[in-house]
């Protein structure tokens, strides 16, 4: 096993480094991308070293699934933060936070509070009551094979939304940092993920996820002190700062648009930390915060990671752990992100990723000296060294969570009816594990330049309205039983997908070539609009489904609106302007325009191409019929309530008879499974 | 390595355990409401409250600043008050019940 360790070591090396000859641009200038590679390859060095070592250790089911039950408090608690904090929160709230100020920061509370579920309901029962999978929760006093095989189904839903959302954005943020091809990025995280699980198992997994979170928050520290320091560490201050920057005026004003007009630039600044520069629809919000809140409990890669614990105490504590560092990281993003905003400038950050998924990178470069430097670049490399840390070491937890439930649930526990040799699990275990390791690199493949963003949204979603209301319901509700699990997880699975299926998260064809002809044409001149009031709309169903009027806010005056122009008229007016140009710096700028409008005119050809004589979605339909990007609000008490009526129509006595056992097991830890002694 | 049987109706009917099940149900309710109706109010300040949330208190710092910051000290305090609580008090609890659990009705 050694020799193929290394050998995989090689190639993975070996990737990264003809990763490096194909690298076309990205945010690290290529004098310097032997930096990035550097810091890489002794990161890969150490979880390589570690992946070795832990393969020694890993021979039983449970040393593969639950590294042996031997992790501490404290260590669980850094790896579930390294398995929950995604590049997606990373990179993408900072950057939120850069673009829109105090909407992105509101946004970040959600994913924090979320553990006061886990901590509360769900750690402690099920680090007494499971063994390797949500599936043994709920197979406890219910019928093993039904509910194993459904529970599994949403495991590997889950985990595979979720699982595509990071090879994706995996994919598009190394090629955004360092310019290594798309797919060579995907195939090298896949690799990397691969050999932690398959030959690590659990415990080289934890690991990973340990390392990458203390990479992360160190980066972080060190960031926010280099940001902070010169304000005395005030928090006033600093933010009087922030507030008062000249780029950060410019962006509010941009998203303001004609509002903007009449406001001082001090009020511009202000604006920028009140409500209501990204989040435009409370209900759609309270529908994600609901998703959130339930789903992280409802996760199955968070789930499993209390089976790796000793006692329901340490799970506790991990809990504890995690909720300082989760909430600790997200406070200091408001200082990463508003920091990027103040020093690097919204209008840059977007230039590069219009998500602002590169505020972090880009406010490390700036505060290391700058494009040109050595320090700014060797930052940046090592940002981006950590994001792609990231992306790996979330890969790995939800790779483990999937495999898991194919090996053990469906495989030992459906197929072989709980009668698999110990050598036989493990085999599965890791056969399992390099099945959706390759599905996960030919998905993350696949969907290349697919729109992703609500893959991520979606998975919370599921993990909310099918696996919490099963796990939940099992645990603290008698009556519950196996045709109420049965129900519920598939009316919440099935909810939720539907309606996203339906949800303004799709490509809306119409929508697309309308929004590129605008781009193109530009738009003609208006004439002034008097102010409207608020309408009411026709009741609350109307919010959410496009079956009658929707209220409709206040609208301000507007003043008559000069034509603009699109970006054919545009390169024509700036190549004119160009080809009279004489001055040299004058060219430059002219030039670096005309490169932006290019950009613009291509993407917008490209979607017109694209979408050429297309009118519908994926499932017909020409605009959004669900008008909330979250589906938790319905999904969710859906779920729930199927969980309910099911148990009751259904009926098991067993069930209920097992009742006393799961309650004093949960509560007391009694028969829990041990650590294994190693 | 078989477990012993346990007569588990015998422990859940147990005061003890009744006692420990109705301490934990209620503590647990209350803190979850808590923080559920404590989260919500963020978003639906931001939404309905906007005026409220501008109000400037610290300098530059207004309301919806300091409500936000104060979410992550309100779910740290939940957790810090539930690890005390379960630590402090059901674990003995529990441990009592495991002690005598073989003993129960066996």
């Amino acid at each position: 096993m050694t020799k193929t360790l290394n050998k995989l070591a090689l190639s993975a090396a070996a990737l990264l480094a003809s990763g490096s000859a194909l690298a076309a641009t990205g945010a690290v200038a290529d004098e310097f991308k032997w930096m990035t590679f550097a810091v890489f390859g002794v990161i890969i060095a150490i979880t390589m070293g570690i992946t070795y070592w832990a393969a020694k250790h890993t021979h039983t089911t449970s040393e593969f699934y639950a590294a042996g039950r031997s992790v501490s408090g404290i260590q669980n608690g850094w790896a579930i933060a390294g398995d929950y904090l995604s590049a997606a929160s990373f990179l993408g709230i900072a950057g939120l936070i850069s673009l829109y100020g105090y909407d992105g920061f509101m946004y970040s509370v959600g994913w924090l509070v979320a553990y006061i579920t886990v901590l509360l309901v769900i750690a402690e029962p099920c680090r007494n009551i499971g063994k390797f999978t949500m599936g043994d929760i709920l197979a406890f006093r219910n019928e093993p094979k039904k509910v194993k095989t459904v529970a599994a189904l949403s495991t590997i839903t889950v985990s595979t939304f979720y699982l595509t959302a990071q090879m994706v954005g995996g994919g598009v943020l190394i090629k955004t940092l360092i310019g290594i091809d798309y797919e060579i990025s995907v195939i090298g995280v896949g690799i990397l993920m691969l050999a932690y699980v398959v030959f690590g198992g659990m415990k080289a997994t934890t690991w990973v996820q340990i390392i990458k979170a203390g990479l992360l928050v160190t980066a972080s520290i060190l960031l926010v002190m280099f940001v902070w320091m010169p304000y005395g560490f005030s928090l006033p201050d600093y933010l009087q700062a922030v507030a008062g920057d000249t780029k950060v005026q410019a962006q509010v004003a941009k998203l303001l648009g004609d509002k903007a007009t009449t406001m001082t630039a001090a009020e511009l600044g202000q604006r920028f930390l009140e409500p209501g520069l990204f989040l435009k629809s409370p209900i759609d919000q309270i529908s994600l915060g609901m998703a959130l809140v339930l789903g992280t409990a409802g996760m199955p890669h968070i789930l499993m990671r209390f089976f790796t614990v000793p006692t329901a105490q340490a799970a506790r504590l991990s809990v504890i752990w995690a909720m300082a560092i989760i909430g600790g990281f997200y406070v200091l993003t408001l200082f990463l992100g508003t920091g990027a905003a103040m020093l690097v400038g919204p209008a840059k950050i977007a230039a590069v990723d219009a998500g602002g998924n590169m505020a972090g990178p880009l406010l490390a470069q700036y505060l290391g000296g700058g494009e040109n430097s050595m320090l700014g670049n060797f930052f940046l490399a090592f940002v981006a060294a950590v994001a792609f840390a990231t992306i790996v070491a979330v890969v790995a937890g939800l790779v483990l969570a999937a495999a898991s439930a194919m090996a053990h649930d469906i495989y030992v526990g459906v197929i072989r009816g709980d009668h698999a040799t110990p050598q036989e699990q493990v085999v599965a275990a890791r056969v399992a594990s390099v099945i959706v390791g390759i599905m996960a690199i030919t998905v993350g493949i696949m969907a290349k330049g697919q729109n992703v963003a609500h893959l991520v949204a979606l998975a919370f979603a599921v993990a909310a309205s099918s696996n919490l209301p099963a796990v939940f319901l099992t645990l603290y509700w008698k009556k519950c039983n196996t045709g109420g699990i049965i129900a519920g997880m598939l009316v919440g699975a099935i909810t939720a997908i539907a309606l996203v299926m339906v949800s303004p998260n799709m490509t809306y064809p119409q929508a697309v070539i309308k929004a590129a002809q605008k781009v193109i044409e530009g738009e003609p001149a208006s004439e002034a609009k008097p102010a409207v009031e608020a309408k009411p709309g026709e009741g609350f169903t109307c919010e959410l489904f496009a079956v009658c009027k929707k209220a409709e806010p206040a609208k301000h005056a507007e003043l008559a609106k000069p034509a603009k122009p699109g970006t054919r008229e545009k390169l024509v007016t700036l190549q004119a302007r160009l080809d009279a140009a004489t001055d040299e710096a004058e060219k430059k700028t002219i030039q670096g325009d005309l490169e932006k409008v290019k950009k613009a005119h291509d993407k917008a050809e490209g979607d017109l191409k694209k979408f050429d004589g297309q009118t519908t979605s994926m499932v017909g339909l020409e605009k959004p019929f669900f008008l909330l990007k979250n589906p938790g609000l319905i999904s969710i008490p859906l779920g729930f309530l199927a969980v309910i009526i099911g148990s009751l129509l259904y009926r098991d006595q067993r069930a209920e008879d097992m009742w006393d056992e799961l309650y004093v097991r949960q509560n007391t830890g009694i028969h829990a499974e041990a650590a294994s002694a190693h | 390595m078989s477990k012993p049987t346990m007569n588990w109706a015998a422990i859940d009917a147990d005061p003890r355990f009744q006692a420990l099940h109705r301490k934990k149900t209620t503590f647990l309710w209350g803190l979850m409401i808590i923080s559920t109706v404590y989260y919500f109010l963020l978003p639906i300040g931001a939404a309905y409250y906007q005026d409220l949330f501008k109000i400037k208190v610290w300098g530059v710092v207004n309301v919806g600043i300091l409500f936000a910051l104060s979410e992550f000290v309100v779910a740290w305090t939940i957790a810090y008050v539930y690890s005390k609580k379960a630590n402090a008090e059901f674990d003995a609890m529990a441990q009592e019940i495991i002690n005598d659990a073989h003993k129960m009705g066996a």
